[in-house]
């Protein structure tokens, strides 16, 4: 009988997964992606569609377009995992049985986590939140700005800095920066987790005049008096305050005990395999890794898990092994960015802020649909 | 208390992870930790020696050990309020 792959989640990392395993296994495998909408969206396009640079059409394309027809895709809610039987149930009621299971199931954000969030809060982590806050923007005529982050770990860890840095840039075109005080409110001693890359940022913010508060984490917000408090005891007063939400692991992680407290998967960090149950593996966001939860992970990890779960259905040892890789940019304002490249042995040195990061990022935004999914990059 | 004495809640491997780093992940499991939840975080970044002191400190959780090992530190923090 042909080995039955299943993947659940039709996002970077499992879209990938199954176009690689299509090709590598062809018809020695039953490769089914499940997905609750069928509809696959490109997440880094949120900043863009908040600060008024892209409309928000070309963030999502039907998922089967970017499926080797090979694949079957299922428009299923998967509500249980039973990693002895082998089987995922569904909300509908039906099922489907693996011989192995990826788990691409992404995170979700919960912003009713945080006191007084909702409704006074804005946010870019959704289409929804990314066009509700365009518009905030535009009605924006002056005041304090505040951007904080209120959990962790949260999807893309430099998209506080980049929107600081891009808003601050669209206030001066806008001749709205004098009657405006942005400050980003960071988790940590600094601007930015990688020391290298807050030594590029920090001065540009200071010479744009956006200011910094350090060891602020989020707790909650008080909309009568304007005002978000942290976990450190401080407070912060705001006019237009946009918070990074909460993030946990997919509901269908939970109901079926496959997770920590989190939501998040155990999982192996060279083999990607779930620490209990060796046919399971986890990719993306999905993981408990302590490593950035970004497109460009999920898609270095898409590749791994692939390449390990076509060797055991040829009855070979798998070889291939994650070691860290991560790849992505940082937009500083002004049409300039610098890029993060690492991986557990080495850490990242990124270049000085260039209008060509900035290009390489636009090109890379306008040909993800032909190219990343498809494993067209490696 | 030592190391070997203390009951650790959670071991969070963050040895060359440049991102997002040993701290942001030990400030993320303490905000979803219960008050008394003790965390072991490996960490290989330089930074974390000062880091991780100075953020429990201002936060007023406690550092109970910083363990050498190769290449990596170990930081025990308790989550205290």
């Amino acid at each position: 009988m042909d080995a039955r792959i299943v993947i659940l989640g039709g996002g970077v990392g499992g879209t990938l997964a199954a176009n690689v395993l299509v090709g590598r296994l062809g018809h020695a495998a039953t490769v089914t992606v499940v997905d609750p909408t069928g509809m696959h969206a490109y997440q880094p396009g949120f900043l863009y569609v908040a600060l008024g640079q892209a409309n928000g059409r070309w963030l999502g394309r039907d998922e089967r377009t970017l499926l080797d027809k090979k694949v079957d895709l299922v428009i299923e809610i998967a509500e249980r995992i039973d990693p002895v039987a082998r089987t995922v149930r569904f909300a509908s009621g039906g099922s489907i049985a693996y011989d192995y299971l990826i788990l691409a199931t992404g995170s979700r954000t919960v912003p009713e986590q945080v006191p007084g969030f909702i409704g006074a809060g804005q946010e870019f982590y959704s289409l929804t939140g990314a066009l509700r806050l365009r518009e905030e923007l535009r009605r924006f005529k002056g005041g304090r700005i505040l951007i904080g982050v209120t959990g962790i770990p949260y999807k893309c860890p430099p998209a506080p800095v980049e929107f600081t840095l891009m808003l601050e840039d669209q206030l001066r075109r806008r001749g709205l920066r004098d009657r405006s005080e942005v400050t980003l409110l960071s988790p940590l001693n600094r601007a930015f987790t990688v020391e290298a890359a807050s030594k590029l940022v920090q001065p540009i913010m200071e010479k744009r005049g956006i200011k910094l508060s350090t060891f602020f984490n989020v707790d909650a917000v008080d909309p009568t008096r304007g005002i978000v408090s942290s976990i450190e005891g401080e407070e912060a007063a705001y006019d237009l305050l946009v918070l990074v939400p909460p993030h946990r692991g997919q509901t269908v992680i939970d109901a079926s005990g496959l997770g920590d407290a989190g939501g998040w998967v155990p999982t192996d960090r060279n083999t990607l395999q779930h620490k209990q149950y060796e046919r399971i593996y986890t990719i993306g966001d999905a993981t408990d890794l302590p490593i950035s939860k970004s497109g460009s992970t999920a898609h270095f990890q898409a590749s791994i898990v692939a390449s390990r779960i076509a060797s055991l259905v040829k009855g070979q040892a798998p070889s291939a092994t994650y070691e860290g890789r991560v790849m992505c940019f940082l937009e500083t304002g002004d049409r300039r960015a610098t890029t993060l490249r690492f991986d557990y042995a080495h850490p990242p040195v990124p270049p000085r802020p260039a209008v060509i990061w900035h290009a390489a990022k636009w090109m890379f935004n306008r040909m993800y649909w032909h190219t990343i999914p498809q494993g067209r990059v490696p | 208390m030592t190391l070997t004495e203390t009951q650790i809640t959670k071991t969070i491997d963050a040895r060359g992870m440049a991102c997002p780093g040993p701290l942001m992940t030990l400030i993320g499991a303490i905000r979803a930790g219960a008050v008394g939840d003790t965390f072991a975080v490996l960490s290989s970044d330089a930074g974390s020696k000062t880091d991780i002191p100075a953020w429990t400190t201002k936060a007023k959780h406690e550092l109970i050990e910083v363990r050498p090992g190769d290449g990596y530190s170990t930081f025990i923090v308790r989550k205290a309020h």
